[in-house]
């Protein structure tokens, strides 16, 4: 793992002043080698609806690590304005970004926008985002969508939200927010612990483990209605709810039979069926990308390894062999790679497996990672880890070098799960 | 459990008793004992029952009974010898109280995946489980859950903190449904 010594502190403004205790701060601890440099100028229209989208998409950029912001001078112009590619060339800028906000007719807020190539003086294509007023940094966030896709190659993950909990005064806290960390809203506060949340394909939903009833039961929670329901609660313990790929299934452990097994079940708790058979504990099932196999920890060797089955079940076969102690599988969504955490000489530590070529790398360097958790487009993986004795968000690149960690002011945050592609 | 419930039940009634009893020829109790220094009212605990509605044979600190944890070694599963008595206590009052029923919860130090220490928690609980069972405690009497590392008794990150949270604790819920879970 290559070592950042630049350290980026980006000021997350957090002016929400109601939510401060809740709301995740982001600061940024280590960045690509090679930024691709872009300047966002002004959108010329309404001034504060401008510094909010054009502040949001300079700020979602800068943060992924891959690019560096050149200065815009101040200068403001539209989508459809003559561009001199040189100058933009000469201030060290390969991209340009242009746009315009305007009230659309039925009184809610148009951003347009173009993306110029100042290399090749080349428009690279342009969008139009219609929002309401209080969705202005939405709008931000899909022009930053756009932009990374047309100088990465690779979809954005700037619109998309997380979930995690906080444990703040004695209170456990699901939230959800931002994928920047803003607008963090409250969808379960309990007095009991709430852990391993994962979100619903269609990012409606969340299933999670409370243990509200005094013992682990398996809910899944719509999150626009808030209406929660029970999928597992049967005798014993109910826990790592996953769903399948497609939504109709989650994989579940339960403990009814005597030590814990993989079980599945249709989203709405029925259809129960067992998938591994083993006389030790099997646990943490995660879908494969295509949904044809089943990825979990079990301690049937002597020690928690890794193992993969095929959905409907049947032989296991193992995955991991190197150390005494690798949990917590999490197949990547391009079906290349799997996070894990792995235990070395005593330190948890978040690992990733090239599934092709078996090799592992451990991309991080701190003592208690937990939960990994992959962006939609596989290149950032979230993790739960410690810091001063604080629980911290921290979320990596899966090639280790770029860095973001994410507190929440007054209280531990853990559990996080990266929800799916903005729909 | 009849043994047990008809002191408590006798105590329970002849308090009632002593505070309505009405002299035959219907003359009322004299005014001047109801407003002294006694309010006319002997204040009555339910007799063998505390605040959560359990025998005081569970909870009172005298009795075996209340002694509910069975801590278990660095990753270690079974019951250890020295908690067999305590198991065999348990046991012997579940089966010869069938109407009560017993939560085993799991738990397990802070380190690793809070999924598999959950699996590990209950690992724990169904041991304690299944030395009931041998013991002749009846299945219907006896859940077995964990709690993993989320509920830590003591909540240090040092040996000492770890070694009481690899725990099994046994709640007990009365026949009437009162009690601790």
């Amino acid at each position: 793992m290559s070592r950042i010594s630049r350290r980026i502190f980006l000021a997350v403004a957090l002016c929400a002043a109601g939510l401060a205790q809740a709301q995740l701060s982001i600061e940024i601890t280590g960045a690509g080698a090679n930024r691709i440099p872009v300047a966002i100028v002004d959108f010329p229209g309404d001034a504060a609806a401008s510094r909010v989208i054009t502040a949001t998409v300079r700020s979602d950029l800068e943060r992924s690590g891959l690019f560096k912001m050149v200065d815009h001078a101040g200068l403001a112009f539209d989508e459809n304005a003559a561009i001199n590619h040189a100058d933009w060339k000469g201030r060290g800028a390969d991209a340009l970004a242009a746009g315009s906000i305007a009230r659309s007719a039925d009184g809610r807020m148009e951003a347009r926008f173009r993306l110029y190539d100042t290399q090749k003086g080349v428009s690279l294509g342009g969008a139009a985002y219609v929002t309401s007023n209080t969705q202005l940094r939405a709008a931000g966030h899909r022009i930053a969508d756009y932009i990374y896709e047309k100088l990465t190659g690779e979809k954005g993950v700037f619109s998309t939200r997380i979930a995690y909990v906080v444990k703040s005064r004695g209170q456990f806290l699901l939230q959800i927010a931002d994928s920047d960390g803003q607008n963090a809203a409250t969808a379960l506060t309990s007095s009991e612990p709430i852990i391993s949340p994962v979100w619903s394909p269609d990012g409606g939903r969340l299933a999670y483990v409370s243990f509200e009833k005094k013992k682990p039961v398996i809910y899944v929670h719509s999150l626009a209605s808030g209406q929660r329901h029970i999928i597992a609660n049967f005798k014993g313990s109910n826990s790592a709810p996953a769903w399948s790929p497609d939504g109709r299934k989650l994989a579940i452990v339960l403990s009814k039979d005597g030590n814990s097994q993989i079980y599945s079940v249709n989203a709405d708790g029925s259809g129960l069926q067992r998938i591994t058979q083993s006389s030790g504990i099997d646990t943490e099932p995660r879908y494969s990308a295509d949904g044809s196999s089943i990825y979990f920890t079990s301690d049937r060797g002597g020690s928690p390894q890794i193992y993969q089955v095929g959905a409907g079940g049947g032989e296991a076969r193992r995955v991991t062999f190197e150390g005494s102690y690798n949990v917590s599988p999490r197949p990547s969504p391009d079906g290349k790679s799997l996070a894990f955490i792995s235990r070395r000489e005593g330190r948890f530590q978040l690992a990733v497996m090239d599934l092709a070529s078996r090799q592992v790398q451990v991309l991080s360097d701190s003592n208690k990672d937990e939960s990994p958790s992959f962006a939609p487009n596989s290149r950032m993986i979230l993790i739960a880890t410690e810091i001063g004795g604080r629980g911290v968000l921290s979320a990596v690149s899966s090639d280790g070098r770029i860095k973001q960690r994410l507190t929440v002011a007054a209280g531990d945050v853990r559990e996080p799960a990266w929800g799916p592609y903005y729909q | 459990m009849k043994k047990l419930l008809i002191p408590a039940l006798l105590a329970a009634l002849l308090a009632a008793c002593s505070t309505t009893p009405l002299p035959e020829d219907g003359a009322g109790a004299p005014v001047e004992s109801r407003s002294g220094s006694s309010s006319g009212v002997t204040p009555v605990t339910a007799g063998g029952l505390d605040a959560s509605g359990l025998p005081r044979e569970l909870t009172d600190p005298a009795s075996k009974l209340s002694q509910r944890s069975i801590y278990f070694d660095l990753d270690k599963y079974e019951v250890k010898d020295e908690y067999k008595d305590l198991v065999a206590a348990h046991a012997k009052y579940l089966t010869a109280n069938k109407g009560f029923k017993v939560l085993v919860q799991g738990n397990t130090d802070e380190r690793g995946s809070r999924e598999y220490n959950l699996s590990l928690g209950q690992k724990r609980a169904e041991a304690v489980k299944r030395s009931l069972a041998l013991l002749g405690v009846k299945d219907d009497q006896i859940e077995s859950v964990s709690l993993g590392e989320e509920k830590p008794k003591n909540p240090g990150h040092d040996e000492s903190a770890w070694s009481e949270n690899r725990r099994a604790d046994i709640l007990y819920k009365a026949p009437d449904g009162r009690g601790e879970f």
